[in-house]
């Protein structure tokens, strides 16, 4: 038996890692006279449907495939998160 | 000898890193299609510059997972000669044959202009025909080609002296002006720790024959034929020019 899990997947880079875009959209607020932006981090987002016997066997199964595929943990931090659940981080590490 | 090239869809250097070798060499060239589960008799692998798979994902992940691929690796992790140019570099990169990554330039820009190279390790397969130190000039042309890795890493790469390719100015010095992407400690080309696979930025193949108006990249080339080769035969031609920095 098996139900279908909507899963999001946010990658960030990895603390410590430059991230220009972040660094870029940050000064572009500042330019624009938005007062009190501290640091601006930008990722990506990744939405996947997925069959599973479970919402665990959904997350165990997107975390390998954000290790392998989806994130690279040399540069990259990920969240996967299902629907309705509570969220769990996840830097490869 | 036989350079095996890669062909991606989406590469599209492939064909330069041919004629660099074959017309600046005079050696053996061949194709290799990205399904293909077979290297053939190839001595050395050529992951060429482009942009595989659309870039999707990040520059280099999803060429990785593709049939030839498999062969590469199994090739390199056997000690065979593998060289990635820019985008085949970040393949590398995804595929853990060299440490670190390659992410977007900070400048946010995609840079295509020539630069200054200093050989870091002329006692490499890849360039062994350059001087210590020597300064070539290569053009890049990426918007993904800023060099990170942890600092326990970077000190690794350069105790052991793995970084080869280093950006430097006009005077030869690795200065923070003259980093055209941000990489870390200016590095633009590394090699793995057996000493087999290598992995830069600038486009060697793009500076490889006399009528481009410069030969400084066809070092790289002939480094590998040589190495090849067991020895310091001579190449049926093009070899004399190698070496000369500008």
């Amino acid at each position: 038996m098996t139900d279908t899990f909507s899963v999001e997947v946010r990658i960030t880079p990895r603390t410590g890692i430059l991230d220009p875009e972040g660094e870029t959209i940050a000064r572009a607020l500042d330019n624009l006279g938005y007062e009190g932006v501290g640091s601006v981090r930008a990722g990506r987002l990744v939405r996947l449907e997925i069959d599973a016997a479970s919402a665990d066997d959904a997350r165990r199964s997107v975390r390998r495939m954000c290790e392998e595929l989806i994130a690279n943990p040399v540069i990259e931090d990920f969240e996967v998160r299902i629907e309705g659940d509570a969220p769990t981080g996840g830097g490869g590490t | 000898m036989k350079f095996g090239i890669v062909r991606f869809p989406g590469s599209n250097c492939d064909a330069d890193v041919v004629r660099a070798v074959t017309e600046g060499l005079g050696e053996e060239a061949t194709y290799l299609w990205h399904k293909s589960h077979d290297l053939g008799d190839v001595d050395v692998v050529v992951l060429p510059g482009g942009f595989s798979y659309g870039d999707y994902l990040r520059a280099g992940a999803i060429a990785r997972f593709s049939p030839i691929m498999r062969e590469v690796v199994a090739f390199a992790r056997a000690g065979g000669l593998t060289l990635g140019i820019c985008n085949g570099f970040q393949v590398l990169c995804e595929a853990r044959l060299l440490p670190g990554a390659l992410v977007r330039n900070r400048s946010l820009r995609f840079r295509c202009v020539e630069v200054g190279v200093r050989v870091e390790n002329a006692a490499t397969p890849f360039s062994r025909a350059y001087r210590e130190g020597e300064r070539l000039s290569i053009p890049i042309a990426h918007g993904e080609g800023q060099f990170v890795a942890d600092s326990g890493t970077l000190d690794r790469l350069e105790a052991e002296r793995r970084v080869v390719f280093r950006y430097v100015d006009g005077s030869g010095e690795p200065t923070d002006a003259a980093n055209p992407n941000g990489s870390a400690r200016n590095i633009a080309g590394i090699i793995n720790e057996a000493g087999n696979v290598l992995g830069l930025m600038p486009h060697p193949e793009r500076v490889s024959l006399g009528y481009l108006g410069n030969t400084d990249g066809l070092g790289v080339f002939a480094s590998l034929a040589r190495s090849v080769g067991g020895g310091d035969r001579p190449h049926r031609r093009g070899a004399e020019t190698v070496g000369v920095g500008s």
